[in-house]
């Protein structure tokens, strides 16, 4: 499948919005239970050579929404008001009447060889418009990315944060048996849409991680016959291997927020410590030097800190250190064994494993160690990867037995909902989410 | 050869880009010459894998026996790298034989049940490797013949989830190739 040429995007303000001036229709992503918001997205408007894009974009978005789990569809036929024209005045009665708090509204055409959407939102009790409306532009098999966007600009209106619809996740794509699993690295889109392998599958590949711009990838390779960072192109697909000497394990790669160091573990006479890599001058820097296992570096967004695990207290707990290294301190305090740590892009929460009573957990902690919250719980979950928000995390959920099945879900960090799986043909592992794509 | 990576990853390219005329070079350099004795169990190629055939397990000097006859694994308890007595009873089995058969190189594997995570496992697999290589080496093996690598928790030979099957695969195996020896 070819999606080149991508989307040329021109936010347009359209000439019929507004501007807005006050936003009452608000979520506030807060922890607890929120009931999902009833918004109302009528199929939008064919102004022209649309096609079947225009249903497959309005259900995209509504599919978006709804994964949130903030937002809840009011179903089309239970609209009263049919949108003709995305320019005529909106009944903003007929909409009230079903319920709906918000209001989606937009179009879909085709000009030339581009797809072009547009979209408005209404604030459905106050009567007014949310913002401005935009349109985006793009090539027919960019479809996809043009719903996401608009999924996001709704989503960014009313809570306020950061979308994360259009963005992409690195990962492990597995096939094969449990005993001889074949792994190859593979991008898709965030909802499982557009899965497309990087590697052949003839190395193990594992826990790929994408740069701070998603212009590079950083995962382990057994190519050499030892696990060993590879450094990937995403543009070119050229790699450069990172271990210096034959036979050396390196793993648990991660880049620096500006992009320049990998942070990653070395294994040397079964000891294992975290190592930093300048790209530029190649120059190695250990960072820790302790007979214990020191592993899973993720830098805080600043990059002045790195959360790490170590079992140097006798099991796996979680610390922060100076990104230069020095002496960390334990953020971890509960039972149990704690690994993986990701410092969230807010740079206000560690998302980690916990391994407990024989059960595994995907969990959040502020950066001291307070307010533990447990969000999942399986026979094995682990390796969460934060959306470009600070807000939902993806994980690693493996069933049990011979045929079990590696999968990919997602969870909101308030503990909303069970966690969703992501639609797959085949296992997959070791999510990595991109940022927001520009 | 498949095509990965055709256009792939609006990522870098962003928007307003056309430029995914760039082929991706994916698979270029896969695996070749995967066999024998130490490629086929972990599966991968490159280069130093000697492909070779396991020999007839009668034959005291080949490495069916070693693998059949002195054992060519240890086991370990749950997320401990220590060798039992009898981790070190086989250990001694196998640096008697690797002594008396010095055409052979040796890469210990270090491996790890499916109870852990990712990475920590990995880093307990090559403690586990670690420590079979010691104990080798202070049983004369040479050092220089000796390599480690750490499966963690990717390659098991068990796939149950039961400790039935994590006993077995929390491991270090000892595997032997031709020609790369001291």
């Amino acid at each position: 499948m070819r999606v080149c040429g991508a989307i040329a995007a021109v936010l347009l303000v359209l000439a019929a919005a507004p501007p807005a001036v006050a936003q009452p229709l608000r979520i506030q992503i807060t922890e607890g239970v929120i009931e999902p918001l009833p918004i109302a997205v009528p199929i939008f408007v064919d102004e022209g050579g649309a096609g079947q894009a225009a249903a497959d974009i309005t259900r995209l978005v509504i599919a978006d929404l709804e994964g949130s789990g903030l937002f809840r569809a009011v179903p089309q036929a239970a609209h009263i008001a049919r949108i003709a024209d995305f320019n005529a005045p909106v009944s903003y009665p007929d909409w009230r009447a079903i319920n709906a708090q918000g209001l989606v509204t937009g179009a879909v055409s085709r000009q030339g060889d581009r797809l072009v959407v547009k979209f408005r939102l209404f604030d459905v009790f106050s009567g007014q418009q949310m913002g401005e409306g935009l349109q985006f532009a793009g090539t027919p098999q960019s479809w996809r990315r043009m719903a996401h966007k608009v999924a996001d600009a709704v989503y960014s209106r009313i809570t306020g944060e950061g979308g994360y619809f259009d963005s992409r996740v690195v990962f492990v794509l597995e096939s094969g048996p449990k005993n001889a699993r074949v792994k190859r690295l593979a991008v898709m889109d965030y909802d499982g849409a557009n899965v497309q392998a990087l590697t052949d599958g003839s190395a193990i590949v594992l826990a790929p991680r994408f740069s701070p711009a998603g212009d590079r990838i950083l995962y382990t390779s057994y190519e050499s016959g030892f696990p060993q960072i590879v450094l990937m192109d995403v543009a070119t697909g050229a790699r450069q291997r990172l271990g210096e000497q034959p036979g050396e394990m390196t793993f648990a790669p991660r880049f620096s927020p500006d992009g320049r160091t990998v942070v990653f573990s070395l294994a040397q006479g079964g000891n294992t410590d975290i190592y930093a890599l300048d790209l530029g001058s190649g120059r190695r820097t250990r960072l820790t030097s302790a007979p214990s296992i020191e592993t899973g570096p993720s830098y805080s967004p600043d990059g002045r800190e790195i959360v790490f695990e170590s079992d140097r207290a006798g099991t796996q707990q979680i610390y922060i250190m100076p990104a230069a290294g020095g002496e960390p301190r334990r953020i971890s305090r509960g039972e149990g064994r704690y690994g993986t740590p990701v410092w969230s892009p807010r740079g206000d929460l560690i998302a980690f494993t916990k391994q407990l009573g024989g059960r595994f957990h995907i969990g959040v902690m502020r950066t001291d160690g307070s307010e533990e919250r447990l969000l999942t719980s399986s026979f094995l979950d682990e390796g969460p990867t934060w959306a470009p928000n600070g807000r939902v995390v993806m994980f690693t959920r493996e069933q049990a037995g011979e045929g079990g099945v590696p999968g990919l879900y997602i969870v909101d960090i308030t503990g909303r909902g069970e966690p969703r799986r992501i639609p797959m043909q085949g296992g997959a592992s070791d999510p990595a989410w991109s940022p927001l794509l520009p | 050869m498949t095509t990965f990576g055709k256009g792939v990853l609006l990522l870098a390219a962003g928007l307003a880009l056309a430029a995914c005329n760039n082929p991706g070079r994916f698979g270029a350099d896969g695996a070749g010459g995967v066999g024998g004795a130490g490629g086929a169990r972990g599966g991968f190629g490159g280069p130093g894998v000697t492909t070779g055939g396991l020999g007839d397990p009668s034959n005291p000097a080949s490495i069916a026996y070693f693998n059949q006859t002195v054992g060519d694994r240890v086991f370990f308890a749950v997320d401990q790298s220590t060798l039992s007595a009898e981790a070190r009873a086989t250990l001694t089995g196998q640096a008697r034989w690797l002594n008396a058969n010095t055409q052979y190189g040796i890469i210990v594997e270090g491996h790890a049940d499916e109870q852990g995570t990712r990475e920590y496992n990995l880093a307990l697999g090559a403690r586990r490797a670690s420590a079979a290589q010691d104990f080798l080496v202070a049983q004369g093996v040479a050092p220089g013949r000796i390599r480690t690598v750490s499966y963690g928790k990717e390659r098991p030979v068990e796939v149950c989830s039961t400790e039935a099957c994590y006993a077995k695969n929390r491991r270090a195996v000892t595997v032997l190739s031709l020609g790369a020896g001291s």
